[in-house]
């Protein structure tokens, strides 16, 4: 790990600060940053050490929920009202990594993530646009069992492994991103950028910003929601695909329908056609939802090696919406 | 805020203070490990996917080779060596070595420290919850079986000791 100087922020004003000069990158719980210093795959000058900053509230109101970014996931996770009333928030944070991990990892810090395409994550350098702008891309040639099925480029065909951002993305939910006198607030769903050759940032947060908060609206309400995550053991390993779905009820009939997949995309996909077909659908007839799901398949692009995923991620989200509505 | 590329660091291991000067870079388990001769702490795959590094910071558990050592100054961190009391192994300990949960042993430190969390934490109420609650401690000889067996019987004398 190369070398770099450390300094604990005493408080937030100081952290930005210190983020307005280049080569300063943030720590918070480390379980991604710490992998990407033994790998180069981030080599800063200067690390501030967010974590000690009180940004770490999980507030419940009638307007919704507001986490602080670095609320641990363990902590959002097993919150009793997060799990009441948001329960596909809290089943994408239990689902995910280990224990120990859960512990460490920040909310924040999990939505910032990168792919984890074996190309990008390699010890020895391959060509990935992401790693290296300008080098291509490995995957569109080679192993893409776990690639995208939408809106990639020949530039690259990633995936993004947050389970979070999936349910964050049905929930409507934003962030809210801090930099020296500034505050913006930007959609989950508008947070993750498709990489292109040149090396642009993979995300819309700037080097000088922070996520400071979460912020899930109330309404419509969550209550009827499930995460349903597909992956190749039972457990501590990330999603294949995973679905996120979040209903409104009247009687058998859904009124709303917000649904999300996980493992198609450089983002959590919205499955915007899907989501009106399923207005006055009977919840208890799969075939129905099912016809529902397909409409937002249609415009699937799959790669040599993740055919499968088409009919899987289909089949995740109707069991997703079953379960959400208490059918299944 | 002052950057710096050596910091002077507090590590509260076991309840004694270790006063060192650490280049920021240097993990928690490399710290335990080279620094201070605490070598039950194992490095596996050093990169938080297999869990032998297990320890408990502040009382939670986690893992050490992705923890910078200069970020849990002063806080308290317990390790395999702490959990004995003098000659009398933890509960946790005990149930290992009577349910032979082990075979090369690296992994069992690790396991060990995540066992005794999973039980503090109210996650050994059940083989599967067991399972799920463990799935971050792997062990590459595949004791898996036993392990669970002694994280239960571990976990049901502490719930039958607290009632």
């Amino acid at each position: 790990m190369r070398s770099f100087a450390y300094a604990a922020a005493p408080d937030l004003d100081a952290a930005l600060g210190a983020l307005r000069q280049p080569g300063t990158q943030v720590i918070a719980g480390g379980t991604e940053l710490v992998n990407w210093l033994k790998e180069g795959i981030a080599t800063p000058d200067r690390l501030v050490d967010i974590a000690g900053l009180p940004l770490n509230t999980i507030e419940v109101t009638d307007d919704g929920l507001r986490l602080g970014a670095l609320a641990r996931m363990s902590d959002v996770g097993a919150h009793p009202r997060v799990s009441a009333d948001y329960p596909v928030l809290a089943e994408s944070l239990l689902l995910a990594a280990s224990a120990q991990l859960r512990n460490m990892a920040t909310i924040g810090g999990n939505l910032l993530q990168r792919t984890r395409c074996p190309y990008f994550r390699a010890e020895t350098l391959l060509p990935c646009n992401q790693r290296a702008p300008g080098s291509g891309c490995a995957a569109l040639e080679g192993d893409s069992r776990s690639h995208a099925l939408f809106g990639w480029t020949p530039e690259c065909v990633a995936t993004h492994p947050s389970d979070l951002a999936v349910a964050l993305t049905a929930l409507d939910a934003d962030v809210v991103l801090r930099r020296s006198g500034g505050t913006r607030t930007l959609p989950v769903r508008e947070l993750y950028r498709q990489p292109d050759a040149h090396g642009s940032r993979p995300t819309a947060v700037d080097p000088d910003e922070l996520i400071t908060e979460i912020q899930v609206p109330a309404s419509p309400r969550a209550n009827r929601s499930h995460y349903l995550k597909v992956r190749e053991r039972t457990s501590y390993e990330f999603a294949v695909v995973s679905a996120a779905a979040v209903v409104e009820l009247d009687g058998p009939r859904i009124t709303t329908a917000r649904l999300a997949v996980g493992g198609v995309a450089h983002r959590p996909w919205r499955l915007a056609e899907a989501e009106d077909a399923l207005v006055g659908a009977p919840i208890s007839d799969p075939r129905s939802l099912r016809e529902a799901v397909a409409r937002s398949f249609t415009a699937a692009r799959p790669l040599a090696g993740n055919g499968y995923k088409v009919e899987l991620a289909q089949r995740a989200a109707v069991r997703a919406l079953l379960t959400a509505g208490g059918v299944a | 805020m002052r950057f710096v590329e050596e910091v002077t660091s507090t590590l509260l291991v076991n309840g004694r203070a270790h006063q060192l000067g650490l280049e920021p870079r240097v993990t928690l388990v490399d710290a335990l490990r080279d620094r201070l001769g605490l070598t039950g702490t194992k490095k596996g795959c050093d990169r938080g996917e297999c869990g032998a590094c297990t320890v408990h910071v502040a009382g939670r558990r986690v893992l050490a080779c992705m923890t910078l050592a200069v970020m849990v100054d002063g806080e308290p961190i317990t390790t395999i060596e702490g959990m004995a009391d003098g000659n009398s192994l933890h509960p946790v300990q005990e149930a290992f070595l009577r349910r032979d949960a082990f075979q090369c042993g690296f992994c069992t430190p690790g396991q060990v420290m995540s066992a005794s969390a999973c039980i503090a934490e109210g996650h050994a109420g059940s083989a599967a919850e067991i399972k799920e609650w463990m799935s971050g401690n792997l062990c590459r000889c595949a004791a898996y079986p036993q392990i669970l067996a002694a994280v239960q019987e571990a976990g049901t004398t502490a719930a039958e000791a607290s009632r």
